[in-house]
């Protein structure tokens, strides 16, 4: 390496936690859906609190390459605790998405300091277990969560008191939206500086992360709690703009289908989600209207496809062209 | 609850809890066989075991085949169509990332719940067992249905052969080595490669003869790989991956707990079952008769 292209790689790495002009282009896309698909801001909302838990299983299994099958417990309990909230008298959305945070933070932190001190297929059964046994929970606790039936009679407010929740999904749509831009601008933050780098040291070699005196546990147990909060944000915005909560926001179904959508998009590269998780649910909304049944066949087949020959996901088959192409000019 | 009423109670839980255990133990074994040798994350073996129950029921509904043969013939059908997947599908993702066989088998398995629906339609398949196993047979001192003993009396059958097949002959001892250490075993001389196809479609056909011979206990339906994956893998992480052992003593302690909770405290559901699934995880991550 010659001087002035070491000089390159470190301005490089020294900017590369500026902004650039691409990463608007998710925002601006979401900005001209409002105007573009008005009829469907409903599922656009939806689509929207998605991304936030896309994004927060990236933080954990991206970031930290913690294999997680259960991230679904964090986004379920979020749910179930601003729907008991409405529920019960708190319709403030704002307040229900604070105390999904924290029901996510805690449940994140508790089943963290256990479970985050085994690897392998250890650390991917404690996960779903962790999930199972909550859905277990609310499955059985019906005087709390309406137990199969689902949670009933939620009453949600306007947000701030000035902005209520429309049918058309005007409201629910922005509010996702801001609510997401502050999730993607803390974990934007978090995987740019030091701490976000030692992650990707542990995911990629532990063991020397350990030997230079990282806190290699305190690291994990942070991204985990801080994923898991963001994660029950998503599931209270779920909650509150659909009015529902249900058991399956506590399965392990939901759960692989949060991998699978932000495989599909690129893993570890914090904006999987944001391509991932509308491509699937756009797809699985145009094909559940023409068969239904067989959107599962589809879905796994394109699941295989990506494992054996697109790694990488969209960004990483983007990623791999825009390097070919630089090479032979 | 007379003194007699609660032994009674007791024998029926053991009873069932035995049965359960059996299926459990069968199509579990071939996935801790598998993983333990090619450390292979394998969602999608249940898919093999709900195979094998769709092809049984369905040569013994539309085509009248008698229940031994049908049940032969869909443990074939599983362990042969078995070999092809292992070649060009799991192959490749061998010592690749968990994360990649994760997803992989995921895919297979959503694949299958699709395909289950298609050729067969949402509804569980009817399993009648044959004349000569439905009713009781009189014990002495009770009565037992009869097809839920002979799950007992074969799921025994086939551990004592598994267990003599895995320590006594030369392809035991082979897979025994390659789980240790399969450089050394390479380097020994043996065709691990062969040996991983071979283990492969002998789980496969187990786990279809447990999902066929079960189909009246986990009923065969398009979701069956899905909704009873939990429990398969609890079988195999709390037994230890690489031993048929430890899956045995898993799927009693599961079996029978799970019946008993199920019959004792039905309001807590299977909750004491994931709790105490989490707790012997703990306790040793490795299970309880995996190698350290």
């Amino acid at each position: 390496m010659t001087p002035a292209q070491r000089g390159g790689a470190v301005d490089a790495f020294a900017r590369r936690h500026r902004f650039r002009a691409l990463e608007a282009l998710p925002w601006l896309l979401a900005i001209a859906a409002y105007f573009a698909f008005p009829d469907y801001l409903a599922l656009g909302a939806q689509i929207v609190a998605m991304v936030l838990f896309g994004l927060s299983a990236d933080l954990v299994l991206g970031y930290a390459g913690i294999v997680t099958l259960g991230h679904a417990a964090f986004f379920g309990m979020g749910a179930y605790t601003a729907g008991y909230l409405a529920a019960h008298g708190v319709g403030s959305p704002l307040v229900g998405l604070v105390a999904a945070s924290a029901m996510g933070a805690a449940i994140g932190a508790l089943s963290g300091v256990i479970i985050l001190r085994t690897q392998g297929l250890s650390i991917l059964m404690l996960t779903l277990v962790v999930c199972v046994m909550l859905q277990e929970a609310a499955n059985k606790m019906t005087s709390i969560t309406g137990g199969a039936d689902g949670l009933q009679g939620m009453q949600v407010g306007s947000v701030l008191g000035l902005f209520s929740f429309d049918i058309y999904g005007h409201t629910a749509y922005w509010y996702c939206l801001c609510v997401l831009a502050a999730g993607w601008l803390i974990a934007r933050a978090l995987v740019h500086a030091p701490f976000g780098r030692s992650l990707t040291g542990i995911r990629e070699n532990v063991t020397r992360m350990h030997a230079i005196g990282s806190p290699v546990f305190l690291r994990l147990l942070t991204i985990y709690t801080i994923s898991a909060a963001m994660a029950g944000a998503a599931g209270a915005l779920i909650a509150e703009t659909t009015g529902l909560v249900a058991l399956n926001v506590l399965s392990v179904d939901l759960s692989g289908t949060i991998l699978v959508m932000i495989i599909l998009g690129g893993v570890g590269r914090l904006y999987g989600a944001f391509i991932g998780v509308p491509l699937y649910m756009i797809a699985q909304d145009r094909f559940s209207e023409i068969d239904p049944v067989y959107w599962y066949f589809w879905i796994g087949l394109l699941l295989v496809l990506v494992v054996v020959f697109a790694r990488g996901g969209v960004l990483g088959l983007a990623e791999a062209l825009i390097r070919r192409s630089t090479r032979r000019r | 609850m007379t003194a007699s009423a609660t032994l009674s109670a007791f024998v029926s839980i053991a009873f069932h809890g035995t049965a359960f255990a059996m299926v459990l133990y069968l199509v579990s074994v071939g996935l801790s066989v598998t993983m333990g040798l090619m450390g292979f994350v394998n969602l999608a073996h249940g898919v093999f075991a709900a195979a094998g129950g769709y092809f049984m029921t369905t040569l013994m509904t539309r085509y009248g085949v008698p229940f031994p043969l049908a049940l032969a013939g869909g443990t074939i059908a599983v362990a042969v169509l078995a070999v092809p997947l292992e070649r060009f599908l799991y192959r490749p993702l061998y010592g690749a990332d968990e994360l990649d066989q994760v997803l992989m088998t995921m895919g297979l398995v959503f694949m299958s719940v699709a395909v289950g629906k298609f050729f067969w339609g949402p509804l569980a398949q009817p399993f009648q067992p044959p004349s000569f196993l439905s009713g009781q047979i009189d014990l002495g001192f009770r009565t037992f249905p009869t097809y839920r003993s002979f799950l007992i009396v074969s799921g025994a059958v086939l551990v004592t052969l598994l267990w003599l097949g895995l320590e006594r002959t030369r392809f035991g001892a082979r897979i025994r080595a390659a789980v240790d250490n399969r450089r050394m075993a390479q380097s020994v001389g043996i065709n691990t490669s062969a040996l991983f196809t071979m283990a492969f479609a002998l789980g496969s056909g187990l786990a279809a003869l447990g999902g066929g011979i079960g189909a009246e206990i986990l009923a065969i339906d398009p979701g069956y790989a899905l909704e009873h994956l939990v429990y398969f893998l609890i079988v195999v992480a709390v037994g230890g991956l690489g031993t048929i052992r430890g899956p045995f003593v898993a799927a009693m302690l599961l079996g029978i707990s799970d019946t008993g909770f199920k019959y004792l405290l039905p309001e807590f559901g299977a909750f004491f079952i994931y709790a105490l699934t989490m707790v012997v995880l703990l306790w040793k991550p490795r299970g309880l008769f995996g190698q350290a």
